[in-house]
């Protein structure tokens, strides 16, 4: 971790497709165990700083850290099992593998890492029971409604224990009541293991769940904790 | 909603005469109450008293008041400071909201500031709300849902508002 403790970093950002900036010197960082809504208008670059900060997209410049490891000198191999194993991900349509169940899909991430498949499932299925899901835990993701189909990609997300959440508009697909249960139970499961959670969202009523939030305008990040 | 505050935000563009001040506040802000004479000189009266305007002409004639007022430094800085304070999340603020947006659009400070600092405010309730949901009782929770429906409704509008800002600007500051 940096000196003023923070988890992960970024410091000047800069990414480009094409012509036109998506990130333009964004500057960011999250504490274990913080929960930071990132909003700001659409096209914005918020997309793109989550997947920057996570290891999927390469910055054209500026630095990512986590936990003191700088992620643009590690090699493929290393940043995947850092996603594997650190990261988790949310992102507004569950995203889930049609031909697995539901629990197998919950159980994926472990089984990944080299977890038994006894294991791995026991565990899949307490989270299950924690999203409140159990009982789909046989069915495949076609059989389940959305709502449901979300709740399985949160449980999926949690099952490593990760110490980052990466979420893009986790519930924006599900109405509010569902919405705001998911919020509630993920929030809650996170600042349980000290995970710091990147939450995208334009809802303020999702954002109300963040300790603080940073917003994303013409590619530059600013931080409102403070602000006012 | 302050009128004098928002005749000194109309003041900034460049000096004008009461009765301009009227049409101007009328035209951009007076939808449904148009100002009275009345009011635009007793409140010029106040400002100049207070320091925030001073008389920068006397036109000759007949009618009320032909004085031509400008905004003092002191006057800027009261703008400045209305403009970056957010205002107090409440049910219907939007046309105080409304008004500080224009004035900043008017007077080229950054609207999209005024924007993020009254989403903090606002999100600041929220977050308090958003707690006593998560420990609260059935009715507790619904009552804070109704808030916090409120509240985002603001915040929407403001969102909206913020995506529209360059055709504001163009209409407002043609
Ligand atoms: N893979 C890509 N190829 C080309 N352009 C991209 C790509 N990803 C993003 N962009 C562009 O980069 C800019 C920022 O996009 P990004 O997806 O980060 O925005 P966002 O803030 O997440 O928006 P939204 O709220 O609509 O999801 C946009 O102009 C977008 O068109
Ligand atoms: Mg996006």
């Amino acid at each position: 971790m940096t000196p003023d403790g923070a988890l992960l970093t970024a410091q000047d950002l800069r990414k480009a497709y094409g012509p036109t900036p998506a990130l333009d010197g964004a500057d960011f960082s999250i504490h274990p165990g913080e929960v930071v809504a990132v909003m700001g208008p659409s096209g914005s670059g918020k997309s793109t700083l989550l997947h920057c900060l996570a290891g999927i997209v390469r910055p054209d410049s500026g630095s990512v850290r986590f936990d003191g490891r700088e992620l643009s000198q590690m090699g493929d191999a290393e940043r995947s099992a850092l996603r594997r194993g650190e990261f988790g991900f949310v992102f507004q349509f569950g995203q889930l593998v049609p031909e697995l169940t539901c629990v197998e899909n919950v159980a994926l991430p472990l089984r990944l890492t080299g977890v038994k498949r006894k294991d791995a499932e026991g565990r899949a299925l307490e989270w299950l029971e924690r999203l409140e899901v159990a009982e789909v835990g046989g069915k495949r993701p076609g059989q389940v409604s959305g709502g449901q189909g979300q709740r399985v990609a949160v449980a999926r997300s949690l099952v490593t224990s990760p110490r980052v959440l990466f979420a893009d508009e986790p519930t924006g697909a599900l109405d509010s009541l569902n919405g705001e249960r998911v919020m509630e139970l993920f929030t809650q499961a996170a600042r349980e293991t000290r995970a710091a959670v990147v939450l995208v969202t334009h809802e303020a009523r999702v954002a109300a769940y963040s300790d603080r939030e940073v917003v994303v305008r013409d590619g530059k990040a600013r931080d409102m904790a403070g602000a006012v | 909603m302050s009128i004098g505050l928002t005749l000194l935000g109309l003041l900034e563009s460049g000096p004008r005469h009461g009765y301009d001040l009227k049409r101007a506040f009328d035209e951009r802000f007076g939808q449904n109450r148009p100002l009275h004479y009345g009011q635009v000189y007793s409140t010029m009266s106040r400002l100049l008293k207070n320091g925030l305007v001073e008389v920068d002409g006397i036109e000759h004639g007949s009618g009320p008041d032909r004085k031509r007022y400008a905004i003092t430094e002191a006057g800027v800085t009261d703008v400045a400071q209305w403009l970056s304070q957010p205002e107090a999340p409440e049910p219907y603020l939007q046309s105080t909201l409304y008004t500080k947006v224009v004035l900043a659009l008017l007077t080229g400070r950054d609207a999209n500031d005024l924007l993020d600092v009254q989403r903090s405010e606002h999100l600041r309730l929220m977050r308090d709300l958003t707690q006593q949901k998560r420990t609260g009782e059935l009715a507790d929770q619904l009552i804070c849902d109704h808030a916090l429906f409120h509240l985002e409704a603001d915040l929407r509008w403001l969102e909206l508002t913020a995506a529209r800002l360059g055709q504001l600007a163009k209409e407002v500051r043609p």
